[in-house]
């Protein structure tokens, strides 16, 4: 579980994370939706401890990030997985050269273990016949696999993913939501996504928050959101008409 | 004001960088796959560089020793001291901040624009240490391709002496045998040192705290080449004062 508490950060005097307070339970999938610029990403980084705030408090299981010293940050970050925006894959380096890469920082394990390790998240993550590749070489929605597989190789914790979805077609985009709530589950893991993809919103949102110019305007969950009458939210979820008609439908159906 | 927080930060980056080490068996490869990078594939433009320059030396110091009383050893002389003090240590340093400088500022530059840094950072590794330190005990090995240098210099010069008519064989050998200085040998390993621990961390602290996109990469390969030479040409002059002054 991680648990927010009065958390503050601002850029030369503009204040872009104001006092957010806030939860996210273990097993579930936590996405935090929200215009561009309204914050998403500062509180991501601040939650791994990549940009660090003026106030909160951010605490793992109990032990509270911003009081240990760096070196001790990154003993925590090691139960820690993280899906870039961009897919950070070492460029130098393959496929399996990725995956295995925090396993041959962190474990002690002979080198058939390892192999075997990331044959197993390789092949998690549907990806068979990528082992040699390098991330030139493959898809979007390839690199966004390997992302996850090296993620999660070391058995995390807790797993953030920025924007997974952006640069996907819609079909992909799905693939890789249901992968991450499936390896959520399946790990027991807490996760977090910052998302603009309303898709997601709706098909793995099991507590979302909204940030509105950095500002917590609104956490419920993807059934709560159908229903809510926070205006801030209705103008962004609802921004098209699809989802206005997905709205009235799920509401007539729940009225029925 | 901001040239004292970039002093600051850049000291504070160097500490950082000895802290959390990575495991050893990771960082034997980094080093060997960093003095590849570093040292040996930049021997090819070294030798190139050492063996004409050595050679203008020599044609230039002989072209200048117009009065018939003066013995023609001097050519050997003149070219020995030359690259020895300044050309080998000095010279090649400036062409290694070119291409060894900007190799490290725009690999490590557009790691952190592609978020590789924060993806190591949030994997718990010391990303100072990890990208950093094995360029720096890469370098350790910069003076053997200095030694190279001077040796590379002085046979050019020899070629230039002999091939073009300046001096004999003899005179020339007569030449850099004559008041050798083994300090002014050890002076320039001094001073190569201290030049390769600059280029190797320097051009790393400009990559390292790099903010922006691919245009900021290149930006920040020309601003660390620019900083990195000032810097050497301090450092040498401050350098030549202490141990020859």
């Amino acid at each position: 579980m991680i648990e927010v508490q009065g958390l503050h950060k601002s850029f030369e005097g503009k204040a872009v994370l104001k006092n957010i307070t806030t939860s996210f339970e273990r097993g579930k999938t936590n996405l935090i939706i929200g215009q561009s610029g309204s914050g998403k990403t500062v509180f991501l980084k601040s939650l791994i401890g990549l940009i660090t705030p003026e106030q909160g408090k951010i605490v793992y299981d109990g032990v509270c990030l911003l009081e240990l010293e760096r070196d001790e940050q990154r003993e925590l970050r090691k139960a820690m997985g993280m899906v870039f925006q961009g897919s950070a894959l070492f460029d130098s380096m393959t496929v399996e050269e990725n995956v295995g890469f925090p396993l041959e920082m962190f474990t002690k394990l002979s080198k058939g273990e390892k192999k075997d390790r990331i044959d197993s998240v390789l092949q998690r993550v549907n990806l068979i016949d990528a082992h040699h590749k390098y991330p030139s070489e493959i898809s979007g929605g390839m690199m966004k696999r390997v992302a996850i597989a090296r993620a999660i190789v070391l058995n995390p914790k807790y797993l953030f993913c920025d924007e997974p979805n952006s640069g996907l077609d819609p079909k992909t985009a799905i693939l890789i939501d249901n992968l991450i709530q499936e390896i959520t589950q399946e790990y027991d893991i807490t996760t977090l996504i910052n998302t603009h993809d309303m898709n997601s919103v709706m098909e793995i949102g099991e507590k979302i928050v909204f940030l509105k110019e950095g500002e917590l305007a609104w956490e419920g969950t993807k059934e709560e959101i159908f229903i809510t009458d926070n205006q801030a939210v209705g103008d962004f979820v609802y921004a098209s008409e699809l989802f206005k008609n997905v709205r009235s439908v799920y509401i007539e159906k729940k009225n029925r | 004001m901001t040239y004292l927080a970039n002093i600051g930060r850049y000291g504070l980056m160097l500490m950082e960088m000895f802290k959390k080490p990575t495991k050893w068996g990771v960082m034997k490869k980094l080093i060997l796959k960093e003095i590849d990078e570093l040292i040996f594939s930049s021997l090819g433009i070294i030798i190139f560089i050492s063996f004409f320059i050595g050679g203008v030396v020599t044609i230039q110091t002989a072209l200048n020793l117009t009065s018939p009383f003066l013995p023609k050893s001097l050519i050997g002389f003149a070219t020995r001291q030359s690259v020895i003090l300044e050309f080998a240590p000095t010279f090649t340093s400036i062409i290694m901040v070119g291409k060894v400088g900007s190799y490290i500022t725009s690999s490590i530059g557009s790691m952190r624009v592609t978020e590789q840094i924060d993806a190591l950072e949030v994997m718990g590794v010391n990303s100072l240490n990890y990208l950093i330190f094995p360029k720096l005990i890469a370098m350790l090995f910069y003076p053997f391709a200095i030694a190279i240098s001077m040796y590379v210099g002085i046979f050019g010069g020899w070629s230039a002496a002999v091939f073009g008519g300046y001096a004999p064989t003899s005179e020339f050998i007569a030449g850099i045998q004559e008041d050798f200085v083994v300090f002014h040998v050890v002076y320039a390993f001094i001073k190569s040192l201290v030049f390769a621990m600059v280029i190797a961390t320097l051009p790393a602290y400009h990559g390292y705290y790099l903010k922006g996109g691919a245009l900021e990469v290149g930006k920040a390969a020309t601003t660390s080449f620019i900083w990195t030479s000032v810097v050497l040409i301090i450092l040498n002059y401050i350098l030549t004062q202490l141990l020859l002054g």
